[in-house]
């Protein structure tokens, strides 16, 4: 395989394609509203109506709007066709000779899909997942040529710190200091992970990604594999994505045989192989000791650091861990250059973020926005406030480590800073909205009984303080607790929060403390007055 | 030749008479299954790694259906891996369970957005159709109630996964239907 190859893999994939494009949302969320049936009526109606020669029907990654699925759009004509059924599918064909569609529309430049700027979901819901040419047809593989031929492994680490970009997976270390740790460890053996363990719950952007663009991460993959030296790469993946298994699968397939995995890249000395390895359900393999240890077949359990992955990672050797979304980036920014994407964004936080809308808002799905988009626009303008005439009462950001951002203050843009201010984190992306029916007592129960299952229980801090916690929030809801227990509650999170082994434990109390900051009154409605008397010292803060 | 046989005593001079006979009677069990056949070919497809336990795991639950005692200690004799260290994976991860399934399984998401959008709701009406909580399965052997972290359908919440069909928007009248029809 070399440049012109897989360009004319471009050129023939352009020319084979036909006047009208319909595309079919197989994404995990419309797959389980039929999206399957619906594509098979479509692809059936063509036929049966003799269009074959010019019109495609074609199966795409996540269109974004989750909540209407499935979901067809018609590329010529623009039109978006939601809750389509595998009954009123023909109707969408008989559209293109002039009759009616029985499909209900809704409006593709509304402001959930006009205010997105796509980098990483460009390729979602336009590509076909399943097919490499797809991918190769909108330039793909290309940035990986560029950097294999016509680049230093240093240059290319030069580059990523230029972009600015920053660890999507929450934390938000910069991605290129990353690189250039790992590249400049003298080691034989190095390893590239891509940690695609998303188990926050409320976040799917990590899915999406892999089930709508698997070979962008492969590339980004590649393309870090080159500037670190190394030449294993392992895809971490939750063994609850079956769909994102069995793409990402494909995917690997396709693009050793075509030699852009594997041995001898583009004719370059460079070799890469990359393995899937499947989760088992445990959130803490989110943590990167954890996850590695994982990698290995072990127990999930994390260790101190330093020292750091990049030093001593997997079987002690170097080892480069970046999350999906991080990946995801990389291409896009080989092929426009780092100035264009530090362009985007904030002064700190550079680029755009994915983030999976949810919960009491009337669109939820997919969205993507510059970095320092303030929160208003994201919940009120593109998901369109709560349904039903409710009223937003918080914004959950960062899961489990993360905490509730309070409507009176939705003009927070998002960025890592400004959302650390408020004791939230950006987190991997998961954006849950909440509307007043929510009780927030019940939320920070809710999130500490998450981290109670799953602490590791290596340490002891995290093992034994969640469960204590739990008990405290427990018996507030359960109208039993007093000022004094509220007050052991805020001992028991700071303890936690600076003695636990790892970020589970760490940020296990942030949920608790960011509610008990915002909503205190929720909290103190619950308590019975004391039989011992008002509390001396702390509890009246 | 005389190397390997004398590696072989050497390794069996190490296990006590008592183990040995449990491995032996693990290997009988397993002569007559086809599916302990299936397994090791599939450990031999990674070469006996020590790092593949998890991949192999997988693949026993997929074909068993559950990790019983017997199947824990044939992997771990093929893997030359102890009991404990193969115990110990399998118990820390919630996907694998030690416990048969009933027919047919029921996983509510519990992640956060189908619990905001009233995922907790469904489980109530599941559990007071079913009898059952979280993790149990029926008398008759008919359903296992299960619960998930999240399974990334939050755009569609609540979602319930019948025999691994995943079905967005539960409610507590779908769900409880749904189970009716399996009991």
């Amino acid at each position: 395989m070399v440049l012109n190859d897989l360009l004319q893999i471009k050129e023939k994939e352009l020319a084979a394609r036909k006047k009208i494009v319909l595309r079919c949302c197989m994404a995990a969320g419309c797959m389980s509203s039929g999206a399957k049936d619906v594509k098979q009526q479509l692809e059936k109606a063509v036929t049966d109506a003799g269009l074959q020669d010019e019109v495609e029907v074609r199966g795409v990654g996540c269109m974004k709007l989750c909540c209407e699925g499935p979901l067809v759009q018609n590329d010529q004509s623009n039109e978006l066709y939601v809750k389509v059924t595998s009954e009123n599918a023909p109707s969408i064909i008989a559209a293109l000779k002039g009759g009616k569609a029985e499909a209900a529309q809704t409006d593709p430049n509304a402001a959930f899909f006009s205010k997105q700027l796509s980098i990483v979901l460009a390729n979602s819901g336009q590509i076909d997942p399943e097919r490499i040419e797809s991918y190769i047809a909108v330039d793909g593989y290309q940035a990986l040529h560029e950097a294999l031929n016509e680049m230093t492994p240093k240059d290319v680490v030069e580059t990523m710190v230029q972009s600015g970009l920053r660890g999507r997976g929450g934390a938000g270390f910069p991605t290129g200091l990353k690189w250039g740790t790992v590249a400049k460890s003298a080691s034989i053996k190095k390893y590239v992970i891509c940690n695609a363990d998303e188990g926050d719950p409320g976040a799917f952007m990590d899915r999406s990604v892999l089930e709508s663009d698997p070979h962008a991460v492969l590339e980004g993959m590649a393309i870090a594999a080159y500037a670190v030296g190394a030449d294993q790469g392992f895809l971490y993946v939750r063994a609850e994505y079956p769909l994102a298994i069995s793409r990402l699968q494909i995917a690997i397939k396709q693009a050793k045989q075509l030699g852009l995995l594997g041995s001898g890249i583009f004719e370059s000395p460079f070799n890469f192989n990359v393995d899937i390895r499947i989760g088992a359900g445990a959130f803490v393999c989110g943590e990167e000791t954890a996850l590695m240890m994982s990698v290995e077949g072990k127990r999930g359990t994390p260790r101190p650091r330093p020292p750091f992955p990049a030093e001593s990672g997997l079987w002690s050797c170097p080892t480069l861990i970046n999350n999906v979304e991080t990946f995801a980036n990389v291409p896009a920014i080989y092929r426009n250059g780092a100035t264009w994407f530090a362009g985007i964004g904030t002064e700190k936080s550079k680029g755009t973020k994915v983030f999976a809308l949810a919960g009491k808002i009337k669109n939820t799905g997919l969205i993507e926005v510059p970095m320092g988009t303030p929160l208003r626009n994201i919940v009120e303008d593109m998901g369109g406030g709560a349904p039903d005439g409710g009223k937003i009462k918080a914004v959950q950001t960062g899961g489990p480590s993360g905490g509730c951002i309070p409507a009176n203050h939705l003009d927070t843009p998002v960025d890592y800073e400004s959302l650390g201010k408020l004791g939230s984190i950006m987190g991997s992306g998961g954006m849950i909205v909440m509307d007043e029916t929510t009780r927030m007592v019940d939320v920070a129960r809710f999130f500490m009984e998450f981290c109670m299952d799953e602490s590791c229980g290596k340490c002891i801090p995290c093992r034994a303080g969640t469960v204590q916690m739990h008990n405290l929030l427990e018996k507030i809801l359960q109208r039993q607790a007093t000022q004094r227990d509220l007050a052991k509650l805020e001992e028991l999170c700071d303890m936690v929060r600076h003695s636990s082994l790892c970020g589970l434990g760490q940020t296990a109390p942030n949920p608790t403390l960011s509610t008990l900051r915002f909503f205190r009154n929720e909290y103190e409605e619950l308590l019975q007055p004391d039989v011992f008397g008002p509390v001396a010292t702390n509890g009246a803060k | 030749m005389g190397e390997t046989s004398g590696y072989q005593s050497h390794m069996s001079a190490t296990i006590s008479p008592g183990k040995q006979k449990k491995i032996d009677a693990v290997l009988q069990h397993a002569s007559g299954d086809k599916r302990f056949k299936i397994l090791e070919v599939h450990m031999k497809k990674h070469l006996f790694k020590h790092d593949a336990l998890i991949e192999i795991l997988h693949k026993a639950q997929e074909l068993f259906g559950f990790l019983e005692d017997d199947l824990l200690l044939f992997i771990s004799h093929k893997l030359k891996l102890p009991p404990s260290r193969v115990y110990g994976v399998a118990t820390f991860y919630h996907f694998f369970t030690l416990k048969p399934q009933g027919e047919h399984t029921c996983v509510v998401c519990m992640g956060t957005a189908c619990y905001v959008k009233g995922a907790d709701k469904v489980i109530a009406a599941i559990e007071q159709q079913a009898k059952i909580k979280p993790g149990e399965t029926t008398a008759n052997n008919k359903v296992s109630l299960l619960t998930a972290r999240c399974i990334g359908a939050c755009g569609i919440a609540p979602a319930v996964v019948y025999d691994g069909t995943v079905t967005p928007r539960a409610t507590p009248e779908s769900a409880v239907e749904q189970i009716k029809k399996w009991m």
